[in-house]
């Protein structure tokens, strides 16, 4: 009987250490990452310094090398997906928790979903041969006349390929994430508000706009940082309709690049040149780093609101 | 539920079974590099494989970056069209040897000009590469095509967004033939390109050309001819306007002097002759000179052995030109300085 | 608040309404959209060719992408079973062991962090501590990368549904005598059996889409995998290099892979579907 109990006290100590182990595992690998994306760093860090991330040189000639045009476009093209994406989601989750039915809402739901499960060089394929096309034709011609007194609007556009373009492939991206989290949020907002609203007669517009949204903020600004830090590691459905060019510009409709766009174009030209290696390294730790802050900014809020990621 | 479980735990042993048939790993050769001759290159390890069973794997990632892999030993073997001048061969160890030459072509995409129609000199391609030019009816390019009716279409430049030989090649051209290119961009395998968008590969940028209207850009003939994109006549140092084709390569190829190169670094752009292509290249294969693994090594030496001897006719087709006998003769002769870490011949 | 006649509130009502119902049908028309596109473009290439036959070099006619199949399998497979234990130790840990201990806490804190690295820099990760010491690209490297992105969403997900077994059955598991380990395989596993495995199979339907932790790992290979630790031929390594190729035939051959990836995760995901709301 002892020996019985000694091997399932046994068997319980080397099982709960496996588990310690593997939670560790996770620890141990985001380190590692940070560590090795920093140390590969240092050549860049030490040439250039702080001046990496505001210069716009991109010479591979002469060495000099400049974030500036990276998180530009890394910045421009996230905050185009968020600014299509989230009025979007909104009436979208809108649709889904207040207006209609059940029976609807399950299914409708389901296929909104159903874009986060399309792979990313899948959205890259039909943002370069469908979506491009169609925007140079249709979409930005009549955008840049409409609003020709924007600076940031002009610009020759080639092809449909540059920022925009690729902020609208990233909202599709997005959208399924957002409206996600403003459903789980509206849901989340006390019955009892909601009642009392409707039975003093309020419409559902301004019970969304006087209680949901207000109540729910925490929540949206969460799933909206969420859905950011989604966007900008994004590199398959950007690479192919940036345009890829490190040009820095402030045309939004000008052909551009991100941080991950550049690594997938370049890293592989990196490998004996150790400042140049260092250099896309530097990028790796800034959007590292960048979707780290999104991760925790979003985390917190939510976790405010109480919504489960 | 227990059965499904039972199912997908059978399919997958099944897989790692299936996998257990041929552990080849001796046979399988990896490369890296140059865009400009994965047409050809592919070809050529399809019919070495059905022929030998070995398999050598080509990967299409520029020129730079097949430079930097085979510096940092990842790959078996790196390919690029710009060469290395021999002190940097010395210094990495490497040798160098030349497989296949061919055209860097200028392409476009302008409505009512059909394949070969539009002429276009050295001054006029530099300048439209650096934003100078910036309509396909401008004057300068108006006065050499009288015969054309040009649209006043804007012209879009497609150029290469990865480090390539092929970039190299034409950029090298271009600072040859053009001081304010040499002075503002320089010849390199990526530079600070004044406008346009990037391509990766030639195969980028030749998808792009073709479509996006108005478009210009450069890609190995190969690609030109198999995407159907409209190619150029280019004038020549001799002042005539010459169609990309293998005798126009030829043409540029045949005063090359290998034998007094050492390193068998050889640039062919700008060659003077009447038929001469202007923008000609050749490609190149690195190699360690101390081969850690001497089969590797010897596949290798293989495979490029008999591209030379049976490859001809593929490389034709494609529009590449292959190496004349004389210079097989040198390279062959370099082959055998390479030798393993005791110092043995590989080969012989 | 500002004074509106009953009118005008009816009005922006129902026109907010409208809206969201139009944007309702305009996400779902975008998938259908998008689901069309690939599909039209893709359905030229599959064929009987394109399931058994290797890939064929552009001007050779027969092409296929039976190797891609076969080494995406099998990459997606090491993965998953690299991902599936880990991460579910791991979320074992976070439910049985650490649910309010400070290493819990940190534990929980990393995983976030993990859920948001972009793949891209895991594959640039294990190409820099991996890739250039081993002197050659692999397919095992390839599926460690992506197990990197499995292991968190399976970590989740396996503590979320472990929280939500009741601690009655635990008790009365404990109280019976029956060793904690065994409690947790035997009896929590068991409760939530379908939503650990709609957990599992999301995750591969992730990672088998994946591009860009492949780009230096596994690379590309034109032949058949029979060595995991070389260059390993896979689907969206084939989409990757074959869709910018002016050759038609490699365009073609892209399509129907990215077709074949589409279509097989979306499966993945409808069937992880099925499964929750039938659960087992």
């Amino acid at each position: 009987m002892n020996r019985r109990l000694e091997k399932h006290r046994i068997f319980d100590n080397v099982f709960k250490y496996i588990t310690i182990f593997c939670a560790l595992l996770i620890l141990v690998i985001v380190l590692a990452i940070s560590i090795e994306l920093f140390l590969n760093s240092l050549p860049a860090i030490k040439e250039f310094g702080f001046s990496f991330l505001w210069s716009t040189d991109w010479n591979p000639v002469k060495e000099k090398f400049g974030a500036a045009s990276s998180i530009y476009g890394t910045l421009v093209a996230t905050f185009i997906a968020i600014i299509i994406a989230v009025p979007f989601s909104l009436v979208i989750a809108l649709f889904l928790t207040e207006i209609a039915h059940p029976s609807i809402a399950t299914p409708v739901g389901y296929a909104i979903e159903l874009l986060a499960a399309i792979p990313s060089i899948i959205y890259g394929m039909w943002g370069v041969f469908i979506l491009a096309p169609f925007m140079a034709e249709h979409i930005i011609p009549p955008l840049q006349s409409l609003f020709f007194f924007l600076p940031i609007f002009q610009g020759k556009v080639i092809g449909g390929q540059g920022i925009f373009t690729a902020g609208v492939v990233l909202a599709v991206m997005i959208l399924p994430y957002l409206t996600s989290i403003m459903r789980d949020v509206f849901n989340m907002v006390s019955p009892q508000l909601k009642e009392s609203a409707y039975g003093v007669g309020t419409t559902t517009w301004e019970v969304t706009r006087d209680i949901l949204i207000p109540q729910g903020i925490s929540g949206i600004i969460g799933g909206v940082f969420l859905s950011l830090g989604r966007a900008i590691g994004e590199t398959m459905a950007v690479t192919f309709i940036i345009g890829n060019s490190h040009r820095f510009s402030f045309e939004i409709f000008r052909e551009g690049n991100t941080i991950s766009s550049t690594l997938a174009n370049e890293f592989a030209e990196g490998a004996d040149n150790p400042l140049f290696f260092g250099v896309l390294m530097e990028l790796g730790l800034i959007l590292f780093a960048i979707t780290v802050i999104m991760q925790l900014l979003s985390h917190f809020w939510l976790k405010r609101y109480g919504v489960k990621t | 539920m227990k059965n499904t479980l039972y199912l997908i735990i059978s399919f997958c042993l099944l897989l790692t079974a299936c996998k257990k048939d041929k552990h080849n790993s001796s046979q399988t050769i990896n490369g890296a590099g140059a865009s400009f001759p994965f047409p050809v290159y592919s070809r050529w390890a399809y019919d070495y494989h059905q022929k030998t069973g070995v398999k050598i794997n080509y990967q299409s990632v520029g020129s730079g970056a097949g430079i930097a892999q085979i510096k940092k030993k990842t790959v078996d073997f790196g390919a690029s069209d710009k060469p290395l001048k021999q002190a940097e061969l010395e210094k990495s160890g490497l040798i160098q040897f030349p497989t296949v030459m061919g055209g860097v072509v200028p392409v476009i995409n302008v409505s009512g000009i059909k394949a070969g129609e539009l002429k276009l000199d050295s001054t006029i391609l530099a300048n439209i590469f650096m934003g100078k030019i910036k309509f396909w009816d401008d004057q300068e390019i108006a006065k050499i095509n009288p015969e054309l009716s040009l649209p006043h279409q804007e012209i879009n430049v497609v150029r290469r967004s990865d480090g390539s030989g092929t970039t190299w090649i034409f950029t090298n051209y271009l600072s040859k033939v053009s001081s304010a290119w040499k002075e503002k961009v320089g010849n390199g395998k990526a530079v600070k390109w004044p406008v346009g968008i990037g391509g990766k590969g030639n195969e980028g940028v030749a998808a792009n050309v073709k479509k996006i209207e108005g478009a210009v850009g450069y890609v190995e003939y190969a690609y030109a001819l198999q995407a159907k994109l409209n190619y150029i006549q280019l004038r020549n140092q001799d002042g005539n306007y010459v169609k990309p084709e293998v005798v126009s390569f030829q043409a540029a190829a045949a005063n090359a002097k290998w034998s007094e190169a050492p390193g068998f670094y050889m640039v062919l752009t700008n060659q003077p002759g009447a038929k001469s292509w202007p923008i000609t290249g050749a490609t190149f294969i690195l190699l360690y000179q101390k081969q850690s693994n001497p089969e590797v090594a010897k596949n290798i030496l293989n495979f490029f052995n008999w591209t030379y001897t049976n490859g001809d006719e593929a490389a034709l087709k494609l529009h590449y030109v292959p190496m004349p006998d004389s210079v097989v003769k040198l390279i062959r002769k370099k082959w055998k300085t390479i030798e393993d870490l005791k110092g043995n011949k590989i080969w012989n | 608040m500002k004074k509106r006649s009953p009118l005008t509130r009816l009005v922006i009502d129902k026109i907010i309404k409208s809206l969201s119902i139009i944007a309702a049908i305009a996400g779902i028309l975008i998938l259908l959209i998008i689901i069309k596109d690939i599909f039209f473009k893709g359905i030229n290439a599959i064929g009987f060719d394109f399931f058994t036959n290797n890939m064929r070099p552009p001007g050779v006619a027969g092409g296929g992408v039976k190797n891609a199949i076969y080494g995406t399998l099998m990459i997606t497979l090491v993965s998953t079973l690299i991902g599936v234990p880990v991460g579910m130790m791991a979320g074992v840990y976070l439910s049985e062991y650490g649910r309010n201990t400070r290493f819990g806490k940190i534990i929980r804190f990393s995983l976030n962090i993990m859920m948001g690295i972009p793949s891209i820099i895991i594959g640039i990760f294990f190409f820099s501590i991996m890739i250039i010491p081993l002197g050659h690209g692999s397919g095992y490297v390839g599926a460690f990368a992506l197990s990197v992105i499995m292991i968190p969403i399976i970590t989740k997900t396996t503590e979320e549904m472990l929280k939500l077994t009741p601690d009655s059955l635990r008790e009365s598991a404990l109280a019976l005598g029956i060793p904690k380990w065994k409690m947790i395989i035997s009896i929590l596993f068991r409760s939530s059996k379908s939503g650990l495995l709609t957990g599992i199979l999301l995750a591969v339907a992730r990672v088998s889409g994946e591009t860009a932790p492949l780009i230096f790992t596994a690379r590309y290979s034109q032949y058949w995998p029979d060595d995991l630790n070389r260059e390993t031929a896979n689907l969206t390594m084939t989409i990757y290099n074959y869709a910018g190729q002016p050759f038609d035939s490699m365009v073609e051959t892209a399509w129907g892979a990215a077709l074949l990836v589409m279509g097989a995760v979306l499966l993945l995901t409808i069937i992880s579907r099925f499964i929750v709301s039938h659960g087992n």
